[in-house]
């Protein structure tokens, strides 16, 4: 199913399939959050915002905002 | 391929100069501190606020090693001014930082990406060791790394390092001592991205790497190399316009490319075993989860608070006491004099305000190095931003904020963990506004004449309430003002949040001491500067006058205390009384007193805000001198003489209820410290800052006073 990576359920896996916003895709890709690469949902912020994923082996944290121009394939 | 342009043969003699890059959380002021011990020091990167740590060794042929540290990025692509450093100081061999040789530190439990920036330095041609950190925690995380076959193919050096328990470090060393050349592989051919524009450009730079070219094109408006040839600079444009070079998407499409190269590596040289669960995720259960999450965070801000607000107090008195003994010592022992006034009441007072700032700074920084060490700090950050956003702040500057009710000065310098220069600009222009424990001993005095001690409204102490009201206006006001600068402030920075969460470890002692050492040698050095120069200049305002009154002034002293029958305390007391109002300073209350009349202040109220820009507490001392009170340690008595003192025209009260709020929103608002003014100009690197800062909490000030003595 494919949906946008702030909208996974917590725990729930999926892979990256493309970004809609060119100047934070960036950012992520030279993190390692590459097209194909298998990322978890891992919580949500106390108050809903941010969210934290884990891709590849680490942790990372971000806007639910920024989330959303992330589409994923759920696994 | 060799190449002429881009690389720095290593001169005999010279000592050799090494850059350490790396991702953050890397461990790379780790090996940084491992490395230069004390060795260090900070400066600064022309034109650029990053501050610039660097540091030398020595290797084991006694040669010696010139390193410095860049600021910690994931790529070459820079998103930040701290992030286009790196790429400045690395593709520019007449820069004068340009290093022989580049150390990239890689957390090995994190392989793939930091081999993403290992390589983008391997593909510009530069000699590389890779320094391989971490190897315990990929171990448990049941990743065995093959470093010989990387080192194979990568055509680098690959040390093995555990920064956190020094092992690995002589390995890294003699790797240093050999001559390195650069590696004679390429992980991504760039040229099978784009080939047209980066030909073209390699072809006027007169450079063989395809990558720099491409790293150039990227960035051409930030590389120093261009500052010195401009008609390049234009040729370059000309040609990404011919070619209609995308730069982001060409960026793109070249991380896509190297990762999948390095997947290809990794693959070669990476074999995974069973891992045990990390214990991150079930700290993380505890310091994120809804309730517990806050609690404890609130519990560590009381332990930070507390520990600056009341326990430094204890290091303070003694600094205090100290500059005390030392002025007795002067005074009983120098002849009198200027020089005598000078020593004493200029220069020792403006020490004294300087070093009396270090024990908050090194308890301050104690705690924020722990808790960045350690990986919390991102965790309050996490917990925290959804609250701090809407006010265009991060949630790291929770802390700044806070600590801000204890003093702004360590305060704005902990504002240094944030990333976003926005954010963090906007937490050092409303930290000030915080009400600090200076403006305690003024709101106390004032609050103690508006109301009696007794007086109680329900269960609560009135004197309370009013002293806790305004500690709520100044935050609230902080807040305010930070919506007003998220709208007025532009960057071309874009604000992320993007942000790793890295895993839990224990702090490492030696950085914790060595952020203590270089904090307060920060301060001292830089903002003491400022700081003592103002005191200086305050000191010339207040004790000396124009003209031959303030020199009759002296006469008159002289000759009173000749009198046999003369009470000498009283006297001193009255003439350094009338020397203020003769003085500068004090004639410069009176030319003010137009401009403060409408706010309820009188030329007397016109001096304590002069000479109370050393420090905010300066004015209850000031109206003890204003009103002859022999004792200032007595602050009854100086409350006694205020209640007393009659407007000499109508004969009214001076500090009326109207007055008295309004000089305490005066103070709560108006930017009456030195040591602030001078902390900002060192923390930005520029006076515009602390010029607008200074003039906007003026404006605030008068402003606020000048409603509450209409209303009141």
């Amino acid at each position: 199913m494919k949906l946008t990576l702030d909208k996974l359920a917590i725990g729930q896996q999926a892979t990256i399939e493309q970004f809609t916003d060119l100047d934070l895709s960036l950012k992520l890709l030279e993190m390692g959050c590459t097209p194909g690469e298998t990322i978890t949902m891992l919580s949500h912020a106390p108050l809903g915002d941010p969210i934290a994923i884990k891709i590849d082996n680490y942790l990372l944290s971000l806007r639910k905002k920024e989330a959303s121009t992330v589409l994923v394939n759920t696994i | 391929m060799t190449n002429t342009d881009f690389s720095s043969p290593h001169k005999k003699n010279a000592p050799l100069k090494v850059a350490l890059l790396g991702n953050p959380n890397c461990g790379k002021s780790t090996l940084f501190n491992l490395l230069t011990g004390l060795n260090q020091q900070i400066g600064n990167f022309p034109g650029v606020t990053v501050d610039k740590r660097s540091g030398f060794f020595y290797l084991k042929d006694k040669s010696k090693v010139e390193l410095l540290d860049l600021p910690g990025t994931y790529s070459l692509f820079p998103k930040s001014l701290d992030e286009e450093l790196a790429v400045n100081i690395l593709t520019d061999p007449a820069n004068e930082n340009y290093p022989n040789l580049t150390i990239v530190v890689a957390d090995a439990s994190n392989l793939k990406r930091s081999l993403f920036l290992c390589t983008q330095v391997i593909d510009l041609k530069i000699p590389v060791i890779l320094a391989l950190n971490m190897m315990d925690l990929a171990e448990k995380n049941g990743i065995a790394i093959n470093t010989s076959i990387l080192s194979a193919q990568l055509g680098i050096p690959v040390v093995e390092l555990n920064a956190r328990k020094g092992q690995g470090l002589e390995e890294l060393k003699l790797a240093l001592s050999k001559n390195s050349l650069a590696s004679e592989i390429s992980i991504v051919d760039i040229e099978q991205i784009e080939n047209k524009a980066i030909n073209d450009i390699a072809r006027v730079l007169k450079v063989n790497c395809a990558f720099a070219s491409f790293i150039v094109a990227n960035n051409l408006h930030n590389i120093s190399y261009f500052n010195h040839n401009k008609e390049k600079r234009e040729e370059v444009k000309n040609i990404l316009e011919l070619n209609q070079f995308d730069a982001r998407k060409l960026q793109a499409l070249e991380s896509i490319e190297r990762y999948r190269q390095l997947s290809k590596i990794i693959g070669k040289i990476v074999s995974k075993k069973n891992a045990k669960p990390s214990r991150t995720y079930a700290i993380d259960k505890v310091l994120t989860h809804k309730y517990w999450g806050y609690l404890i965070f609130l519990a560590v801000l009381f332990a930070v608070f507390q520990t600056i607000f009341s326990f430094a107090s204890y290091p303070m008195d003694l600094i205090d006491k100290g500059f005390g003994a030392i002025a007795t010592l002067i005074n009983n022992n120098l002849p009198n004099g200027v020089f005598k006034e000078l020593l004493v009441n200029g220069i020792l007072a403006g020490l004294s305000g300087v070093v009396i700032f270090v024990p908050q700074i090194a308890m301050l920084f104690a705690f924020i190095s722990i808790l960045e060490d350690s990986g919390y700090m991102a965790r309050v950050s996490f917990i925290m931003d959804r609250l701090m956003q809407p006010f265009g702040l991060n949630g790291r500057s929770v802390i700044p904020l806070i600590s801000g009710v204890a003093c702004a000065v360590p305060a704005i310098m902990s504002a240094r963990t944030i990333s976003n220069y926005k954010e963090r600009l906007i937490t050092i222009l409303v930290t000030p506004l915080m009400s600090c424990s200076a403006r305690l001993p003024v709101y106390t005095l004032l609050v103690s004449i508006l109301v009696p001690n007794n007086a109680y409204v329900w269960i609560f102490n009135k004197q309370a309430l009013i002293l806790m009201a305004f500690y709520i206006i100044g935050f609230i006001a902080a807040l305010l003002f930070a919506v007003v600068f998220k709208w007025i402030l532009k960057t071309k920075e874009r604000s992320f949040f993007i942000m790793e969460l890295p895993f839990y470890k224990a702090p490492r002692w030696k950085n914790v001491g060595l952020t203590i050492l270089e904090k307060v040698k920060v301060f001292l050095f830089d903002a003491g500067k400022v700081i003592i120069a103002i005191s200086i200049v305050l000191w010339v305002l207040s004790s000396y006058g124009p003209g031959k009154k303030f020199e009759n002034l002296q006469k008159n002293h002289q000759q009173a205390l000749l009198n046999i029958n003369a009470n000498t305390d009283s006297l001193e007391t009255v003439f350094q009384s009338q020397k203020l109002e003769n003085s500068y300073a004090g004639i410069l209350g009176k030319t003010i007193e137009p401009a403060i009349k409408p706010i309820g202040f009188d030329w007397k109220i016109g001096i304590a805000l002069i000479t109370s820009f050393a420090a905010r507490e300066v004015f209850v001392g000031t109206m003890a001198t204003i009103y002859s009170v022999g004792n200032t340690e007595n602050t009854t008595s100086i409350r006694q003489k205020m209640i007393e003192e009659k407007n000499p025209v109508t004969g009214a009260n001076v500090y009326t209820t109207g007055v008295c709020i309004s000089l305490m929103f005066f103070y709560a608002f108006s930017m009456q410290c030195m040591s602030t003014v001078a902390v900002v100009y060192r923390e930005t690197k520029s006076w515009k800052w602390p010029v607008i800062q200074f003039v906007m909490m003026g404006v605030l000030a008068y402003l606020s006073s000048l409603l509450a003595f209409t209303i009141f």
